[in-house]
């Protein structure tokens, strides 16, 4: 086994791990919140389009 | 700048944290990597000089939609882009073949891109003397990392966009004025070009691959939602992204072509890469790699992002089932749409050959821009400027739209010279895919709720 075969497995085991972290992850937040929450979102909010850098909103400081 | 994790009340949103700057490693961060591969096809489809032409009448096409884009995404500020822009302007159906325009085109330019960067380490390998050296392993981690970064928030994706694209695009700078003003000059035009080998007809194949300068830029409005101030961000994001690419377009056309004749340019793999090779400076060499690397990596990144968006915006008016419409309570990320992709992705990057994703993804984009332009036409008759405040009012009405339209139907007949039976193919899917949409799904589709900006009613109703 040469040292690219040993890059070519950590890029599998990588994948592997982050793909598991994912799938985990979304049934985690599945289980934890009522559906209905997690599909309230509303498209766009619309009052903020016209308003130029409103720095006191949406997660903004 | 850290996310927070604040829910509304009973509801969730996907986060306002981008500036104008995220917009701008949106845009230009998906197409950069057109002018390290790809727009060379150009060369031997018609030779150098049909090359500049296809570059800059493609030029004319993307600033056209960059403009039209513009103005009416600061007025339907929504994810889902052009989606959303169809849905409130022509009608469900065409919203919903707009919806899996851009899906298809951003997930099939996502594994066009994965595969490119598998094949760059493979090259490595060979390159570094190693034997049986293989893509796959690369090509799986660069699409599950990029959508496990976009699962984890927004602006940790679109700034690692930001510094990856800036130095994919100065690595072009570089590259450019190092071999313009060396005094004894590596670039030899005067040698080099030879006119028109195919004529006016070569022009006309090469606008094809002409698009692949600029091809993705349209994809900032899917950010629309994420944005701090979406009036002002996204005509300044996507115009200074349309300028940035019609300067790198032209100086990877005019440093290529002075390097390397024609014959080779057509066919080859990495064109930037190789003229950094001729300079004999390992600099440059380095430099033009990471470029290579980083710009493709950033064209994925880009098309996850871009691709989720509009999946979730179909799925939250149920044009797709509503489990799609899901927003992740920490991440504020589409985030079942992000994982739902993934596989989608990896069996376009690792079942079909590459010339067949790229045009695949060009042939959708191309259907979404001949729908920008009716889409604009439809929106200043229906709500004139006096009607509805813009935050952007592009000029010129109605040439940019005629002019998206003829330079459309034109590269329509450029791809059917090359590609006709899989235009046909994806005329034939379309059809198909609406006919599911008209007869079974519409039922499902929120009527009423969906349309959600308060406008007047449209002149003449």
């Amino acid at each position: 086994m040469n040292n690219f075969q040993l890059l070519e497995y950590a890029a599998w085991a990588l994948s592997g791990l982050l793909g598991l972290w994912l799938l985990f992850d979304l049934l985690k937040t599945d289980r934890s919140y009522s559906e209905e929450f997690l599909t309230s979102s509303t498209e766009g909010d619309i009052d903020d389009v016209f308003v130029v850098d409103p720095t006191h909103q949406g997660g903004h400081k | 700048m850290s996310q927070t994790t604040a829910v509304h009340g009973e509801k969730i949103s996907l986060l306002r944290v981008l500036g104008p700057s995220h917009i701008w490693a949106l845009g230009v961060g998906i197409v950069l990597v057109g002018e390290y591969m790809g727009w060379n096809f150009a060369v031997g489809k018609g030779g150098a000089i049909a090359a500049l032409i296809a570059c800059w009448v493609a030029g004319i096409l993307y600033t056209c939609v960059a403009m039209i884009d513009s103005e009416v995404t600061s007025t339907v500020a929504a994810a889902g882009g052009q989606y959303a822009q169809a849905k409130h302007i022509v009608g469900p159906l065409m919203a919903f073949n707009v919806g899996l325009y851009l899906v298809f085109a951003y997930t099939m330019l996502e594994a066009a891109n994965a595969i490119t960067l598998g094949y760059l380490v493979q090259f490595v390998g060979g390159m570094a003397g190693f034997e049986g050296v293989h893509d796959k392993p690369f090509i799986v981690l660069t699409i599950v990392f990029l959508a496990w970064l976009n699962y984890r928030g927004v602006f940790a994706t679109l700034t690692f966009n930001l510094v990856i694209t800036a130095v994919a695009f100065v690595s072009i700078l570089i590259l450019f004025f190092s071999m313009s003003f060396q005094g004894d000059s590596l670039l030899k035009h005067a040698d080099l070009l030879n006119g028109l080998p195919y004529g006016w007809l070569g022009v006309l194949a090469a606008m094809h691959f002409g698009m692949w300068y600029y091809l993705g830029i349209e994809g900032t409005t899917q950010a629309a939602e994420e944005v701090r101030s979406p009036a002002r961000a996204l005509p300044l994001g996507t115009m200074t992204g349309i300028i940035t690419l019609l300067i790198a377009a032209t100086m990877t056309w005019y440093v290529s072509t002075g390097v390397m004749p024609w014959e080779y340019l057509g066919q080859a793999v990495t064109p930037l890469f190789d003229a950094a090779r001729l300079t004999d400076s390992m600099v440059l060499m380095v430099l033009l790699f990471i470029g290579t690397i980083f710009s493709t990596m950033a064209s994925a990144n880009g098309c996850i992002n871009d691709a989720s968006r509009a999946w979730f915006s179909m799925g939250r008016d149920r044009y797709l089932p509503s489990w799609f419409g899901a927003v992740h309570p920490k991440y504020r990320t589409p985030y079942r749409s992000i994982v739902f992709l993934v596989p989608v992705a990896l069996i376009f990057a690792l079942g079909v050959p590459l010339d067949q994703v790229i045009t695949f993804s060009i042939l959708s984009g191309l259907l979404e821009y001949t729908f920008m332009a009716l889409n604009v036409l439809m929106f200043r008759k229906k709500w004139p400027l006096d009607m509805i405040k813009r935050g952007y009012i592009h000029p010129f009405h109605p040439l940019p739209a005629i002019v998206l339209l003829i330079l459309c139907t034109a590269i329509y007949f450029a791809v059917f010279l090359g590609y006709g039976t899989q235009l046909a193919a994806m005329m034939a899917f379309y059809i198909v895919a609406s006919l599911w949409f008209a007869f079974h799904r519409y039922k499902y589709v929120r009527r009423g709720a969906q349309f959600t900006m308060p406008w007047p009613k449209p002149r003449g109703y």
